[in-house]
């Protein structure tokens, strides 16, 4: 863990992260900005404070696992990864392009820190729960985090995962709902009224918090608060977030979900990123 | 071919006790068919290394993708529909493109769950997963080469599905017998004709070219275990030395080992060959030797064939 880093750090390292989000997918013309963005806050919070991992070692085997379930949200994980060191941020520049690390939707054998090779809705969840399960069968304390979309809970397989999560009590399993609202054909009530979403990992055995998704004191309250909770059940954090969250054209714009921005809204989009950077200075 | 009678479901069920017990990274991952598919003295002697996921089986292969990223040797158990079919995808997205070390064990293969009907039958598991990059495709023809390929598949490194019998099938080799994943047995040597089979339908092939013998001809027979990676060197040897083949599966003639077995001939231009198998259709309930017979699966088809293809 990297406590050192106060929520002044970890809100100015969301930003940079932002940023680095919205020039890989400028420059590669193809990406998925919506999610990345709303998931920025609590990928920080955990890349820069909660996880204990080793950019040096990425397979590590005692590290803490992430699982991107949401796998084409990718971009948020790359610019992380990249900034904690597990590759040149040079790197980024090669998002989805022939030959590069940096696949569509995250490719374990290709980049180094991805954990589980995910990109099909609904499938890394489970994986998540194998890792959880290895861990309490080891004995080692290492924690999983998993990355759910709300969408995503559409997938009958995330309710599969949930039932074994709470098996096995895996209280070393903290997932992370994204509840943007928003998927790619529109809002979630439209398209798949997500029922009481929160409540439905509470009743599948989770203990859950409900957290402003952009609010990094809080996400960093209920971190702490999951991280000493040791009573045999997994964590959900249900995370209020906003799609394209920190770029004003992108916020809630379901057409944002998977489309670049050309040159000029790449431009305003850096404008106000920096803005936001500094009226934190 | 002794008259002994054994399940390969059976042979798994044994066998994953005795590896368990050596190497506890070796875990199974049920679906509340253990009984049926002969986990249940692997969850008794093993409990810690056991894991019933309830009847979920796509979850069962992202549980088991998640274990294997741990350095678990996970055997996913169940029957060979659900395995091959119901988590398809999974098994392409979380185990086969990263390559995980995950086996996949299945009862239930082909038409040996006979009067279950065909929802219990499985005819497309062996086509549909020798499709995907990074998997090895296995079906023993009896007990004790189901032992032996078992204990092959957890050695190896990487995916692998193995398909195994309900019903009781004869005992062909004996205990010593060693096998290579890939690499085919060859059970008899013959000029004429070469048979080529699979599980449970090596037996059938063997009676045959039994009774090829009284008519005069040699037929080659391979037990063509792994269908995946095809032990091509072995077809070669039928196609240059015979070039008369009669492939014999209980599976879909489509895209099973019939089909595989017939790239290599076609690629080599020089070899004729006959498939049988499933006719493209579903099965019913059923006796099994009834449901064989119904698409041609019998040692009197392939004898009949055979002669077609010498005269």
């Amino acid at each position: 863990m990297m406590k050192e880093a106060s929520v002044k750090d970890l809100q100015k390292q969301c930003i940079e992260l932002k940023k680095k989000v919205i020039s890989m997918i400028h420059k590669a013309q193809s990406g998925h900005p919506g999610g990345s963005l709303s998931a920025a806050d609590f990928v920080t919070a955990l890349y820069f404070r909660e996880m204990n991992l080793d950019p040096k070692n990425p397979k590590w085997e005692d590290r803490d696992r992430f699982v991107l379930s949401k796998g084409h949200v990718c971009p948020i994980q790359y610019a992380a990864l990249a900034t904690r060191g597990f590759f040149d941020e040079a790197v980024l520049d090669t998002l989805r392009q022939e030959g590069s690390i940096l696949q569509g939707h995250p490719d374990m054998k290709k980049c180094p820190g991805i954990d589980i090779s995910t990109g099909s809705l609904g499938q890394g969840f489970a994986c998540g729960v194998g890792m959880g399960i290895a861990a309490k069968a080891d004995r080692k304390d290492y924690r999983v985090f998993v990355v759910l979309g709300d969408g995503e809970c559409q997938e009958g397989e995330i309710w599969e995962a949930a039932q074994t999560a709470n098996k096995y009590q895996l209280d070393n399993l903290v997932v992370f709902v994204d509840n943007n609202n928003l998927q790619l054909d529109g809002t979630t009530d439209e398209v798949m009224p997500n029922i009481n979403l929160g409540k439905k990992f509470e009743a599948f055995g989770f203990e859950t918090f409900d957290v402003d998704g952009h609010n990094m004191e809080e996400i960093l309250a209920v971190l702490d608060k999951a991280r000493v909770s040791r009573n045999g059940k997994p964590k959900c954090i249900f995370a209020h977030t906003v799609k394209g969250k920190g770029v004003s054209f992108m916020e809630n714009q379901c057409g944002w979900h998977g489309v670049a921005p050309n040159d000029e809204q790449y431009t305003q989009a850096m404008k106000e990123l920096d803005e936001q950077l500094a009226a934190l200075a | 071919m002794s008259e002994v009678k054994k399940a390969t479901r059976d042979g798994f069920g044994e066998e994953i006790v005795e590896l368990g017990k050596k190497d506890n990274k070796i875990y199974v991952v049920d679906v509340d068919i253990g009984k049926s598919c002969k986990t249940g003295q692997f969850r008794a002697e093993l409990p810690e290394q056991y894991f019933n996921v309830g009847i979920a089986e796509q979850n069962a292969a992202g549980v088991a993708a998640g274990m294997a990223t741990c350095g678990k040797i996970p055997f996913v158990v169940t029957y060979a529909v659900f395995g091959s079919l119901r988590m398809c995808e999974m098994i392409r997205q979380e185990i086969c493109y990263p390559n995980l070390n995950v086996k996949i064990a299945c009862s239930h293969g082909g038409v040996t769950p006979a009067n279950d009907g065909a929802s219990h039958q499985c005819i497309e598991d062996l086509g549909v997963l020798r499709t995907l990059p990074n998997m090895t495709v296995i079906m023993p023809a009896d007990y004790y080469s189901a032992k032996k390929l078992v204990a092959k598949a957890a050695e190896m490194y990487g995916p692998c599905y193995l398909r195994f019998t309900r019903d009781a099938v004869p005992i062909i080799y004996d205990e010593n017998t060693e096998f290579e994943i890939g690499k085919a047995n060859l059970l008899r040597e013959g000029k004429d004709v070469a048979v080529i089979a699979n599980g449970d339908t090596v037996c059938i092939a063997l009676k045959a070219a039994k009774m090829l013998e009284q008519k005069g001809i040699q037929a080659r027979v391979l037990d063509m275990h792994t269908i995946k990676p095809l032990d091509k060197e072995a077809v070669m040897a039928c196609i240059n030395e015979i070039g008369k083949i009669i492939t014999v599966e209980d599976h879909n003639i489509l895209n099973g080992l019939g089909s595989a077995v017939s790239d290599v001939a076609a690629e080599s231009g020089k070899a004729v060959v006959r498939r049988v198998g499933i006719q493209d259709q579903f099965g019913q309930s059923a006796p099994y030797e009834r449901l064989l017979e119904m698409n041609g699966i019998t040692a009197e088809h392939i004898v009949e064939l055979a002669e077609e293809l010498v005269r």
